[in-house]
Formats: C-alpha cells, structure tokens, sequence
C-alpha cells in the first residue's frame, strides 16, 4: 500500500485554515455590510451557505485526517511556535487524538449539512454573523483540545472551547433562562479550568515538562501522594466538563437553551473531550502502576452517573432536558469502561483492561452517533412545532414522518437495542465486567457484579425513557395545535439525520472493523494488545480468554430480516390475504377519543417515580377552586417538583458559604482611601518580615 | 456443502419445535389451573385453534395507528424466532451459537417489548399507555436481577455462549446441585414470572383495567395481528422454560445430532417444560396478583437470590 501519510499536514492546514475562514467570513463581511455594499438579507444567506459549507468541508477533511491516523499509526506533529518560558508549542495528535477528532469532525459534518436548513429559521430575526462565527470557532477550538500536544496550548484552546460555548449557549441572550445557564455554566467550567491548571503545575513541577510527549508514562517519577492529587484534579476538572454526577448541574441547562445544532455538538461532542482528558491522563501521563482506589472511585462515579442520569431524564418532559440528562447517563456508561480499565490495570491485567477501555471508546463514537442523531431530531420538532414541551406534543408521526423514523432509530440506538450500535459497546462493557469477575481480588468481586446490576438498570431504564419520548411526542393523537400543525423539516436536516442514522446502523453491524481500529489505541495506553484474543473474522466479535463468547451482528441482523417471511408467508398460508378495517380505538363505549384521553409523560413516568420515590423525594400540590358547590370546580393546578438532591445538599449551601464569606469581607472594604492605604502598609510589613 | 445443509436442516428443526410447543405449554398451563379450580377447562389443544381462528379473522386497525401498528407483530414474531435459534432446546451446541449470547437474547427480548410498548401509545386510547408504561417500569427492574442470576451461571461456565454454558453442565453433571447454581435458579425463576407476565406479577386471563399490563398494550390488535402477538408471547415462555431447564439441569440433552440422541433429548426436554409449566401454572393458583407496587419488592427478592449465589460461588466455588 502507497504511504499516504505525508498528505496528513496539508489535510491538517487546510482543516484548521477551513475553520478559521468560516469563522472570519462574518467579521469581514461584516466590515463591508457597514459601508452599505449589501443588504441585510444577502449578508445572511452569504454568511449562512459559506460559513456552514466552510465548516462541513473542514471537518470532512478532519475525518480524513483522523483516518489517516487511525489506519496508519503514523502520529501527526506539527511544531507552532517556540515560546521562551514554555519551549514549542505543538500539535501533536496520536491515535487517542484521532479518534476523538474523527468522532468530533464526522458529528460535525452532520450538524453543518443540518445547519443549513436549521438557521434558516434565523434569517432576519438573529445575528446570523455571530451564530456562524462562534459555530466555527467553537468547532475549530474542539478539534483543537484534541490534538493538541503541550499543555499551555491545551489549556489555551481549551478555555477557547468553553468561552464560545458559554457564547453560543447564551446566543438567545434575550430569555432569562438562557442566561442563567450560561452563567451556570461558565462557572462551573471555570472550577473545572482552575483544577486543570493546578494539576498541569503538578505535573510540570515534577517532570519539568509541558509537551504531553514528554509527560508520557510520568506517573513513576512523581511521588505517590501527588500523583493523586493529579488524579483527583484531573477526574473533577475533566469531569465537570464530562458532566458526571455531581458536577452535573450545569449540563442539563445549558444544552437546552443553546439552539439545536449547537446542542447536538456540546451533548455529542464536547462533553467527550472530558473523557478524552481523562483518558490521556490516567492512561497516558500517569500510567502504569496505578492505586487500585482510583479505579473504584471512576466505576462509583460512573455507576451514579449512569443511574441517576437516566432516572431524572424519566422525570423530564422538556425534550431537550431529557436528552441532556440522557448525555450523563452515558457518559456513566463509558466511564463504567475507562474506570474497569483503570482497576483491572491496577491488578496487573492489562489484557482485561485493554478489552474495558475499548468498550468505553467504542461508547464514545457511538453516543456521538446518536446523541447527535436525537439532539438533531429534536431540534426539527422544535423547528415543526415551536414547541419542546412533549406534553404539548403527539401524532408527530404523521406530519413529520422522516423525523419520526430517524428518531426512532436513534432511540433504539441508545437504548442498546440489537442490531444498532449502542448494543455492541454495552455488550462489550458487560462482557470486559464478566471477565474481570476472575480476577482474585475481593473489591473486584464486589465492584463487578453492582456494576453489572447497575448497567442492566440504566439500559432497561433508558429503554422505558424512550418509548416516553418517541411515544408521546410521535405516537397517538396530537395534544395542542402546535402538533396538529407541526410541518416536516428541511431536506438538508432531513439528510443530516439520516446520515447519523446510518453511521448507527454501521458502527452496529460491523464491530469487528470499529474494533480493530481502537485496538491499537488500548494497546499504546496499557501495552497490550488484543490482536489473536479479539478475532474479526466475519463480522464475528469474539471475546477474549473465552474461546466461544461472541456475537455478530451483521448475521443476527440478515437472518432477523430473512426470518420475517416466517409470519408473513406462514400468516398467509394459515388465514389467506390480510383483510383490515379501520375503526376507532376503544374508548370505553365514548363515542370518539379525544387527546386527553391518551396518557401523558407524566403519567407514563409515574410508577417509575413511585418505586424509585426515594430518589426523587417528589412533591406535588393540588389546588381547586370551586365556585359555588364542590361539584363544579373552575378550576384545577397540578404542580409536581422532584427535588435535585445535589442542589439541595452540595450546591446551595456551597452558594450560601460563599455568599456569606463574601459579605464579611465587605466589612473590610469600607471606600475609605486611607483604610486601603493602610493594608497596602501591613501587606507590605507582613510581606518584608516573612517573604524574604 | 453439506455440513452447510445440516446448519440449516438442524436449525429448521429448531424453530419448528418452538413453534409448535409454543401454544401446548400455553394449553397446559390452561388445562392445569382449570383442574385447581375445579373446573374440566378446555383441551391442551385449544390455543392452537384459537391461533387458527384468529389467523383467519380480519384485522381492525384503529384510525389513529401508525405503520408502526402494521409492523410490530411481524416484528416481535421474528426476533423471538431468531431467539430461539440461539438457545438450546433438545440438543447442544446449536449450530448458529457464535451468532448471539444469553445477553443478545435479553436485549433481543427486550426490542420486542420497546416495539409492543410503542403500539401501545400509537393507538391514542387510554389502556396502551397504561400498559405500556406499567410493562416499561416493570421490565426496568426486572433487567438487574435477571443480569445478575445469568452472572452467576456465566461466570460458572467462564462464558455467556448459552451453548458452552449448557455444555459445561452437561459434561460436570455433579455441579448442578451446587447451592449457588440452585439459589441462581430460583432468582431466575422469579424473573421467569415477572417477564413472560404470569400471575402474582401480570395476570394473562384478565381484561380488568386496574391488573392489566401485556394485555393492556396489545388491547387494540385483533386478527391476524393478535394472534402474531399471542403465539410470540407462548413462545417467549417456552424459550424462558428452556432456559431454566437448559441452563440449570441439562439431563439428558443430546450431545450430538444423532435421531437416538435426539429422541431422549426431545422426550427429557419435554418433561422437563411439562414439568415446569405444571410448576407455574400451580404458583399461578396458589398466589394473587400482587399489587403493581409490591412487584419491585419480589424483583428484590430475586435479586437478593442472585446476589446470595454469586457471594456463594464466590465463596465456595464452582
């Protein structure tokens, strides 16, 4: 095979030089919009075609990048600037890079075809130019964080990347709410910022490097107490990002209030660069030879994520507040795979964690896939009916019959059903656990079995979640006039969903490819490699140390697809063709349905709020006013809150600790010139006697 | 080639089997709590020409129901064929073994029931949402305790191939009377109850709005649709009695595709389901339905019984 691998710079140049021009097209034509040289009108569609074509190409070449590297092992460095305090600055992206930046540019193809239809809605009402700009610069800042290989840069891009989010979740600056979560936001990723410096220092003060090259396998030269600290700074500061419980409070309202396709990328995407870091860190930087408590206290996060995630996504009935909370349940679930890896790492079974890092990358693209695919679902019902709230929502199916499929195959998807791709890494996860149950090591067997117990609860859980979802917003009648005139999205979002759709089926039916790619990834993170122990003949995904564990996908799918001519031809042999007759649904004699009738997602969710009550601690009210007699009520209030024990027990009185600290030192800042004189003067005494 | 034939010939013989014993166990069960009440009750035979009928009535399908409705029962009628090509019956190995596990099995299972859970909202009535999201909350936590007993006997056998695991008790006979294999047992009998819907945890003979839950999703078909969905239903049974009997005592199960073996593996398997279906039929008599809200206090106990025999393989080994 021809070596193709020095066309990776200029595949990179034109990429970042893509971005970059997308995100410049506004600013500039900006400029010559003031002097009056076109009208608002051309302005916006220029920007809107340019900027998202912009995008699409650069991450079109982003996924040929990414490809290159994955299939030819050949690193990608590119040295940017030599700087006096902190050596060369470089990009360096490796095969843990490129999967991420794959995963990211392919999501970001998607979402740029769909955003050419999606701001069209924009045109005329909003600032158009900056939508375009921060889309880019947020992509180019995201591709960024991945490659980037020296952590002063790393920093820098990363600080980029959450500052264009907070902007774009703060692009409907005009509702309150909006605002709120950007703020939220913008906070709580700052503690996660503040923490990844801390451990940076750490790490440059005991090996005295900043290129991430340098930092590899580092862990023995620092000593055993720092190395936790680092640990600790990176899984909080990388988890806030990730949005584990419970640092969590911000993603479930910052996804929501940015626009759409905005929302697909952060919940698909950027939430993933946490993993990422945590990824190179634990693995990378301070691997091998890692304290079994780390790993436990990953899986702990991990399984509290998953679980608690996909219990309060049951109790919402905002679409996007329930894919949001969805995004945490899976992040639980991949860091149920990188947390086995790092405690079957610990005991020295390196094979065994190479299977359980697999299954949690694998998890990573295919959350991608699909959260990105549901997000952009959404993001057309909000486009058809204007409406988020699912309890306004209903009979979808009908008007908008291509979102409807695309959604469905997206809820399948993520709820691990066969033949799609959140099967496969599930699969994958349950058996890397199987597995680990071998290991003689008495937190093993008890961390393994909760843990399996714990995922089958979240993906049975997800499951009932998304029959909730489609059901009520798609299925049965429509409940508000805004369902009953939802019109069908553009065909550019119609073939930006249907792409992701197939990126889902495909990652399902062909997990021997997907693995062979992310093979060597575990391999240059523990040393070992799966190669002879997974075999791929076929399709045929064969786990390791059990000579007959697999499944194939492709041959289940085929022979569930033949094995449908049994009913068919076996129903039309036994009773003749199939004579059907519409008629009303049964309404207890009523003579006609009506919407009301039908249940609500609140309703649907009740016996799920029931068993688990303690979680949620919900309280409702009733109020009815009557009238004249209690026979005739004017009317009804039903309110339902569940309580957000976080909130409650972590975050409020945190608020209330700094508030009340902020207050007492405002005794000291009286506004009296002299008083300032005089700290500045003991500040100085005291700096003279103790700081010499 | 003709080794490819015999993959075939074998599985052929394979669903013709599930197919047809599908409605029997149904009759028997019948036929069983009929004799507790006292009652003749009607033939063993009778689902099969209830089957029949239905085949031939027409469908009415309500205004509201999508493609969705006209999909699912072919659907969930395929995925429990392909389900049972994967778990032993009369014989092990199955020849399409490498094609799915015990866990492609549950979450096969479980694609049927998020399909038929759908229907039950897309026909706009009041009894589909109700069913489905009692069936959804339900199945939710069934899910860990049936994770966790199929653990015990996976991490036993060192694998979750239903063949190999099967085939390990088949070769080590003595192991089948380990308490931990017994305690997983009774976890997945439980489980057993909750997932093909029988009584205390769903009642199959009830039209009552306040008990119903399977019957309330699929309250709407009719004709050919019901009875894709009823004969779906038998067959899970069977494939769930399969498992119970296969997974935990495979006495006497062909070892080989030879007609002799064959012959003692098909009258063991049939002893064995005949047994078991007696068994539930008489937990069918002796129990009430429990109330929706005591369910997850059984699904508990058959977790705590799963939990119990992975501490006691653990323990005292296999």
């Amino acid at each position: 095979m021809h070596d193709w691998t020095y066309l990776q710079l200029p595949v990179f140049l034109f990429m970042a030089t893509g971005f970059a021009a997308g995100a410049l097209l506004p600013v500039i034509l900006t400029g010559l919009r003031r002097r009056d040289v076109m009208s608002r009108d051309v302005f916006e569609r220029v920007v809107k075609n340019f900027g998202f074509i912009a995008a699409f190409v650069s991450s079109l070449a982003g996924c040929i990048l990414a490809l290159s590297i994955l299939l030819y092992g050949e690193p990608l460095h590119v040295d940017l600037l030599y700087t006096r305090h902190f050596g060369m600055m470089s990009i360096h992206a490796d095969r843990l890079s490129a999967l991420f930046l794959g995963t990211i540019s392919l999501l970001a193809a998607a979402v740029s075809v769909y955003s050419l239809g999606y701001a069209t809605e924009f045109l005329g009402r909003r600032n158009l130019g900056l939508l375009v700009f921060l889309y880019n610069a947020f992509l180019l800042s995201m591709v960024s964080v991945v490659v980037a290989g020296h952590t002063v840069l790393f920093v820098f891009v990363w600080e980029a990347m959450s500052l264009t989010t907070y902007f774009l979740i703060n692009y409907d600056h005009e509702d309150p709410a909006s605002r709120r979560a950007a703020f939220l936001y913008v906070v709580m990723t700052h503690i996660g910022t503040a923490l990844l410096v801390v451990m940076f220092m750490l790490l440059y003060s005991f090996t005295g490097a900043f290129g991430f090259e340098s930092l590899k396998s580092a862990g023995p030269r620092i000593p055993a107490f720092e190395r936790s600290l680092i640990f600790l700074c990176a899984a909080i500061g990388f988890g806030v990002k990730a949005g584990i419980i419970p640092f969590h409070i911000w993603l479930p309202e910052a996804h929501p209030a940015a626009p759409s396709n905005i929302s697909a990328l952060m919940s698909g995407v950027m939430i993933k660069t946490g993993i990422y870091g945590m990824v190179r860190v634990f693995f990378d930087f301070l691997g091998p030879d890692i304290p079994q408590w780390w790993g436990v206290l990953i899986l702990v996060l991990a399984v509290a994520s998953s679980v608690l995630g996909v219990l309060y996504a049951l109790m919402e009935h905002d679409l996007k507040r329930l894919l949001a909370f969805h995004s945490i349940e899976n992040i639980g679930i991949i860091l149920m795979g990188v947390g086995a890896a790092l405690l079957f790492s610990s005991l020295g079974n390196n094979a065994l964690a190479a299977l359980a890092l697999i299954a949690g990358l694998y998890h990573v693209l295919n959350h991608a896939m699909f959260k990105g695919l549901l997000f952009l679902g959404a993001g057309s019902v909000l486009h058809g009916t204007h409406s988020r709230n699912i309890e306004e929502l209903g009979g979808l199916i009908e008007k908008m019959p291509w979102t409807s499929f695309f959604f469905l195959i997206g809820a399948v998807a993520i709820s691990g059903l066969p033949p799609l791709n959140g099967f496969v890494s599930e699969w994958l996860t349950f058996q890397a656990l199987l597995l680990g149950f071998h290991i003689s090591d008495l937190v093993v067997k008890i961390a393994v079995p909760l843990t399996v117990a714990l995922l089958a609860l979240t993906g049975a859980l997800a499951a009932a979640c998304f029959v909730k979802a489609f059901g009520i917003t798609f299925l049965g009648l429509p409940r508000s006039d805004r369902a009953m005139h939802a019109r069908e999205s553009s065909p550019t979002m119609i073939a930006a969903m249907a792409s992701l759709a197939i990126a889902c089926a495909v990652f399902g039916l062909a997990p021997g490819l997907v693995v062979s790619v992310l093979d060597p990834i575990a391999s240059s993170l523990l040393g070992t490699n799966l190669s002879g122990q997974v075999s791929l003949n076929g399709g045929m995904l064969l786990v390791p140390d059990s000579t007959s564990t697999s499944i194939s996908p492709p041959v289940l799918t085929g022979l569930l697809m033949a094995i449908i001519a049994v009913p068919l031809v076996g129903a039309f042999l036994l009773g003749g063709r199939l004579r059907t007759r519409a008629a009303m649904t049964w309404a207890c004699g009523l003579p006609k349905i009506e919407p009301r009738m039908q249940y609500s997602a609140t309703g649907f969710s009740k016996p799920i709020r029931m068993i688990f009550s303690n979680i949620y601690r919900a309280t409702h009210e009733i109020e009815i006013s009557e009238e004249t007699s209690p026979y005739f009520r004017a009317s009804i209030t039903y309110e339902l809150k569940t309580e957000s024990v976080f909130l409650k027990h972590i975050y409020e009185p945190a608020y209330n600790i700094i508030v009340t600290s902020a207050r007492m030192f405002r005794r000291i800042q009286t506004g009296h010139l002299q008083s300032y004189l005089a700290y500045i003067f003991i500040t100085l005494v005291l700096l003279l006697l103790f700081a010499r | 080639m003709s080794e490819f034939f015999g993959v075939i010939l074998i599985s052929l013989f394979q669903l013709l089997l599930v197919l047809a014993t599908g409605p029997l166990v149904n009759g028997i069960i019948k036929k069983t709590k009929a004799r507790f009440q006292r009652r003749r009750g009607a033939s063993v035979l009778q689902p099969y020409f209830d089957l029949a009928k239905l085949f031939r009535k027409e469908v009415v399908v309500p205004f509201v129901a999508s493609w969705l409705f006209r999909i699912t029962p072919y659907l969930v009628f395929a995925s429990t064929l392909v389900i049972a090509l994967l778990v032993p019956t009369v014989a092990t190995p199955v020849p399409l073994h490498w094609m799915g596990d015990i866990i492609t099995v549950i979450y096969l299972f479980a694609l049927g029931r998020f399909f038929v859970a759908l229907v039950g909202l897309d026909t706009g009535g009041a009894f589909g949402g109700l069913g489905s999201s009692r069936e959804m909350s339900i199945a939710s936590i069934i899910e860990p305790a049936m994770m966790l007993a199929i653990f015990t006997v996976a991490v036993t056998a060192g694998s979750t191939n239903l063949s190999v695991i099967v085939g390990r008790l088949t070769s080590s006979p003595a192991s089948m009377l380990n308490p931990a294999h017994l305690l997983a047992f009774s976890g997945l009998f439980i489980v057993t109850l909750a997932e093909t819907g029988r009584v205390p945890v769903d009642n199959p003979a009830t039209h009552l709005e306040l008990t119903m839950i399977h019957e309330a999703m699929i309250l709407e078909y009719s004709g050919r649709y019901l009875a894709l969905i009823e004969w779906a239903s038998q067959m899970k049974l069977i494939v769930f009695l399969a498992l119970l009997s296969n997974m935990f005592f495979p006495l006497y199960m062909a070892t080989t595709w030879s007609p002799w073996a064959l012959l003692i593996g098909s009258a063991a398997f049939f002893g064995k389901i005949i047994v078991l279906a007696v068994v539930v039929a008489v937990v069918e008599s002796t129990n009430a339905k429990l109330r929706l809200f005591r369910v997850p206090e059984l699904l508990m106990v058959a977790f705590i019984l799963s939990l119990l025999a992975l501490i006691l393989y653990f323990i005292i080994g296999a």
